[in-house]
């Protein structure tokens, strides 16, 4: 791996398009999560929040679990969940918010990868499962909105976080990492299970 | 799979999904359950079977409540011996300076805090799970109630999150349970003791799973092993890294649609380096492991040698015209605990 990339958010349009896939970052400043019902709420009705930067800021597809401490929160483990449940909508959530990174698991879809290049913004992988690792970098809950609507594992987070680590697997020019290992791995499950189709002898 | 249980209607019944999830939550808890029949009812179980010798009942829903809490924590925060052997065989398998490499780092280094923390090693802390065989004569209600309330009670510390919606309402009343949630069967076992088995299965790992009904055309899979194969091996391509590759597949080719997806899995409890008793399924689980691998999907799906983990297989019969294969993956962070309880109250917790 080459060199990790440190970003502070809200990242410029010119460190967005530097990117490229494969590239190794870590984030500093701040972040907001969100994920199913969050992204359903938003195109619903677009709601603002005045009170905070989005344009050039990073979204994370988080469901963390949390504690209420006297004086705030804790987040006692926050991995990123499934990115792709979020294709049908983030296209129209990068232009809306101006997101200028999306930071989740598993990758997302065409309709995503047209969505980064034309804004300038980019699919960073975090790792699943790693909640442990990946809370610590978290350090501090600012706030959070929309949790009487929707729960603690769909609120919207946001969190100030220091050299959080993610992998570029989708850049604003057009590539992505799991489209390549998607057409790789097609090739060999299609020699695997070997051409015959059913009935044929 | 998850039939409604008695104590599962309690959320929908504190209708106003009160600011605070966690008063709401004991309320609902403590309330109901208490006043009815349940504590005289085990305590009479209990009092016919082995009354001389206990203090108290080690199977009634107050003992199994606190054993359940306790599984619940151990499966959400320690990933299992045999699990980490893998990850660190995975580890060793790519090349140094690895994206994979790298991650496989992370993933160890991440049981290892967990652990240390007694904090969860995935925020998805999952659908519970519980497979319990009892002693003939103990009371099924007061084990349901158990986990129910052992859901509850780790919700609220935090080892897991709440993790139940009711999707009537799309409301998340905020103490992990609900209608079919967790997932409790009971059979009766053998022993004297009650033995408890938990997998914690996360969200994303679920919805890959998959099940389809030979023969597949498009994949040339008859209505036989090979057919079987190809068939376990398309979901494995398909799921990619979405489900936190690398995976364990769970899978099961017979049954009906609802008990193949269980028998599914059911494999997941068992673990990864065990041999399959019955020869033509042990050689169908190597072999899938192997192709599964040659994928070349790697952990998160970056790309790697590692896909999959383990591969468990079983079978059901079948109705002449059905032949379901259900396939089930489970994540890296395969959580799983078991407990055995002794009648004399004595626990044995593994892994």
């Amino acid at each position: 791996m080459s060199a990790v990339k440190k970003l502070t958010t809200p990242l410029t349009p010119k460190a967005v398009r530097d990117l490229r896939k494969g590239d190794a970052v870590e984030i500093t400043g701040t972040i907001v999560t969100g994920r199913d019902a969050l992204h359903k709420l938003w195109i619903k009705g677009w709601p603002e929040y005045p009170d905070l930067t989005l344009r050039g800021s990073v979204l994370y597809h988080c469901g963390p679990v949390v504690r209420k401490e006297k004086d705030g929160w804790s987040m006692l483990a926050a991995g990123p969940t499934t990115s792709i449940r979020e294709e049908p909508y983030e296209a129209s959530v990068i232009a809306h918010y101006g997101f200028a990174g999306i930071i989740g698991k598993g990758g997302m879809g065409p309709k995503t990868l047209a969505a980064l290049k034309e804004y300038g913004a980019v699919y960073l992988h975090a790792i699943g499962g790693a909640a442990q690792v990946l809370a610590r970098k978290i350090v501090r809950v600012q706030g959070v909105r929309h949790l009487e609507e929707i729960g603690v594992p769909e609120a919207m987070w946001i969190l100030e976080v220091k050299d959080f680590p993610c992998l570029v697997t989708m850049d604003s020019h057009g590539e992505s990492l799991h489209e390549e290992v998607k057409k790789s791995s097609r090739a060999i499950f299609d020699e695997l299970i070997g051409k015959k189709k059913a009935g044929a002898a | 799979m998850a039939k409604p249980k008695r104590p599962t209607p309690k959320p929908a019944r504190k209708a106003p999904p009160s600011k605070k999830q966690k008063p709401a939550a004991r309320q609902a808890v403590k309330q109901p359950p208490r006043p009815k029949k349940a504590p005289k009812a085990a305590a009479k179980q209990a009092a016919k079977k082995t009354a001389p010798k206990r203090p108290a009942d080690p199977f009634g829903e107050k003992a199994l409540t606190q054993v359940f809490t306790e599984l619940l924590r151990r499966a959400a925060t320690s990933i299992p011996p045999d699990v980490l052997v893998a990850l660190e065989k995975a580890r060793e398998r790519e090349e140094p300076g690895s994206v994979a490499r790298d991650t496989f780092d992370v993933l160890i280094e991440n049981t290892r805090l967990a652990k240390q923390d007694s904090r969860p090693i995935c925020q998805d802390t999952g659908m519970p799970f519980f497979e319990v065989a009892i002693p003939r004569g103990i009371s099924i209600g007061a084990i349901e109630r158990a986990a129910v309330e052992a859901t509850r009670q780790a919700t609220k510390t935090g080892f897991l999150r709440p993790n139940s919606v009711d999707t009537l309402t799309n409301k998340n009343p905020g103490d992990g349970a609900g209608r079919g949630m967790p997932i409790v069967h009971v059979h009766e076992g053998k022993g004297k003791g009650l033995s408890v088995q938990l997998i914690l299965k996360g969200g994303g790992s679920e919805n890959v799973g998959t099940q389809s009904a030979l023969p597949n055309v498009d994949l040339g899979a008859d209505r036989d092993i090979d057919g079987v194969k190809k068939v376990v091996l398309e979901a494995i391509f398909n799921a990619q890294g979405k489900g936190c590759a690398p995976g364990v597949i769970g899978f099961c080719f017979g049954g009906d649609r609802a008990n193949g997806y269980n028998e599914a899995k059911k494999q997941l409890f068992r673990k990864l380096d065990d041999t399959n008793p019955d020869p033509t399924i042990a050689a169908m689980e190597a072999e899938l492991l192997e192709k599964g691998n040659l994928l070349g999907i790697g952990p998160m799906g970056y790309g790697g040698k590692t896909t999959l983990l383990g591969v468990k297989g079983s079978y059901l019969a079948r109705l002449p015209a059905c032949y379901f294969v259900s396939v089930t993956y489970m994540c890296w962070a395969t959580r799983r605990a078991a407990v055995e309880v002794l009648p004399s109250g004595k626990t044995v917790y593994s892994q």
